[in-house]
């Protein structure tokens, strides 16, 4: 090999390898927080006053022009019915759009089941929505860098930079990601990141008649929903993913998943 | 070393260069590892600006105030008083610019969210006045009796 070829080609390779890392830089995520510890978005959902009405999901749909009838939803009220002999019974029918307004459960492939009052234990409503992780699977399975989190919390996606290949939909433990019918990128809730970054309430929250949905500051200790959290019982659904979710349960049952 | 080696890794590397050029000029300058780290913040920080203007579409019950104050006086004391009036009359906009009207919902199904009897022991629907829309006047809206305002027994 010539002198001059050896310099050419390995001035090549070192300036390749060198472009490639600078994009693999690992950042500690910890340190980083640290530098913004003032603001972290949570959420507290007490089941005990959802009456399961469903002008949340409602709300939400207008608010996020989320196509009306379109079977996708970013919030969900869900009912559940457990009988006397332990069985339990779930639904959501449209997300809870229209509320539920009769006493038939839908059980899907069984058809519509109406039990008896003396023979119901327990029945109540459970709201559910994205969990804004701390560790979001969604999103480090995402293979552009289209969907990310901000410092304050939330997980929003890029509309402009999603290809639609689907895998933060099946990536998500609990199920609130969807195809978005009119944009036709992947879609989830962001807690309203528009109203709540000018100081407002999240369309849910604002619409619910009984306090059930409340948004939260956790780093600020007069927060009353870091006080709920901090001081009060409650749960977080499918801890056991550890994905850190900060949607946070009061009245959380273990029939609820 | 032999031509037929080099040849084809100059290929590879013009390809790799070529892939380089196209990925400076496509990809946007504000794109890279933000806030999060590279594992959750990996995105074009502009799309957080983005998402920041989203328009509002709900304005809550105190804008109604100002022009709809008849009907949010009594509202407000009212044992309707923890809604909000756009959960029955919808999302504000721009109103009254565009739309001009809210709509007026008077379907039974409205005040049914709330109001339709279930057996609920462990949640606060149970606190709510059930009828059974089955029997409780069936074919006529809830409204040519009840003040949706202020639904009092006693104002009826
Ligand atoms: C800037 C003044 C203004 C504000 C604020 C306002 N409205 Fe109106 N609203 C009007 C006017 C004007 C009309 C048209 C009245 C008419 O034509 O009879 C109207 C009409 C309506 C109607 C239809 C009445 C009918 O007879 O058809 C409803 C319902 C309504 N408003 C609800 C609301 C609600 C709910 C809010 C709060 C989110 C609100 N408005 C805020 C001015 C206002
Ligand atoms: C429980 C659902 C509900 C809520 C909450 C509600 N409304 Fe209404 N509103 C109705 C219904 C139903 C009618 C039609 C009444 C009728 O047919 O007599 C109506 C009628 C109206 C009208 C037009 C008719 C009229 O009587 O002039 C206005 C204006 C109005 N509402 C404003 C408001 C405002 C402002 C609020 C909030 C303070 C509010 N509404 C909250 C259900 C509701
Ligand atoms: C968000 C849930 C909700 C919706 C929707 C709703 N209501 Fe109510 N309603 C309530 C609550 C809560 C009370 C108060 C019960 C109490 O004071 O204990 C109430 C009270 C009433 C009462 C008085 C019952 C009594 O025994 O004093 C009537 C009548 C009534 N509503 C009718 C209506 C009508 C008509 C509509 C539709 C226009 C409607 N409601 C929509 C929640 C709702
Ligand atoms: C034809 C008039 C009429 C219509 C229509 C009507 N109601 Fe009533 N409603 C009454 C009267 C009268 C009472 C009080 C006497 C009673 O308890 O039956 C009443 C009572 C109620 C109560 C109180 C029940 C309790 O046990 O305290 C609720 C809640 C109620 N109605 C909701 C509704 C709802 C929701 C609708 C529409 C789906 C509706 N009503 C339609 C006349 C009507």
């Amino acid at each position: 090999m010539k002198r001059r070829d050896f310099i050419r080609q390995t001035a090549v390779f070192v300036a390749g390898a060198a472009m490639s890392s600078s994009a693999m830089v690992m950042f500690d995520p910890k340190q980083v927080l640290a530098q913004r510890p003032e603001l972290r978005w949570g959420f507290l959902v007490d089941t005990h006053r959802c009456v399961g009405c469903g002008f949340c999901v409602k709300a939400c749909k207008i608010e996020n022009d989320i196509p009306i009838e379109a079977n996708v939803t970013r919030t969900w009220v869900e009912r559940y019915v457990i009988k006397q002999d332990g069985e339990v019974l779930a639904e959501s029918p449209k997300g809870a759009l229209n509320g539920f307004t009769n006493k038939r459960i839908d059980q899907n492939t069984s058809g519509m089941i109406e039990v008896k009052d003396e023979d119901v234990a327990q029945a109540f409503f459970v709201p559910k929505l994205c969990n804004q992780c701390e560790t979001p699977a969604c999103v480090q399975v995402c293979p552009v860098g289209a969907t990310y989190q901000t410092a304050d919390g939330v997980v929003l996606v890029d509309r402009k930079w999603c290809i639609g290949c689907g895998y933060c939909i099946m990536g998500c433990p609990y199920g609130v990601r969807f195809f978005h019918p009119k944009e036709h990128v992947a879609d989830k809730c962001t807690f309203c990141y528009h109203r709540i970054v000018d100081g407002g309430d999240t369309a849910c929250a604002q619409a619910c008649p009984f306090g059930a949905r409340k948004l939260g500051n956790l780093r600020d200790p007069d927060d009353p929903v870091a006080k709920a959290v901090l001081y009060g019982r409650v749960g977080v659904l499918r801890d056991e993913y550890g994905t850190k979710p900060q949607v946070f349960y009061l009245g959380l049952s273990k029939e609820v998943h | 070393m032999k031509n037929h080696i080099w040849r084809p890794l100059y290929v590879v590397l013009a390809i790799v260069l070529l892939i380089l050029m196209f990925r400076a000029f496509y990809v946007p300058e504000d794109f890279g590892i933000q806030d999060r780290g590279y594992t959750f913040g990996f995105h074009r920080l502009s799309n957080e600006q983005e998402w920041k203007e989203f328009p509002d579409k709900y304005r809550g019950s105190s804008y109604c105030e100002g022009c709809h104050y008849d009907k949010t006086e009594v509202f407000a004391t009212s044992q309707h008083g923890m809604m909000q009036c756009e959960n029955c009359h919808g999302a504000a906009f721009d109103h009254p610019e565009d739309p001009e009207k809210l709509n007026i919902d008077r379907s039974r199904e409205q005040c049914l969210r709330c109001h339709s009897q279930l057996y609920t022991p462990s949640s606060g629907r149970s606190d709510i006045p059930g009828v059974n829309p089955e029997e409780h006047n069936v074919g006529i809206e809830c409204s040519v009796c009840h003040n949706p305002h202020n639904p009092s027994l006693e104002e009826m």
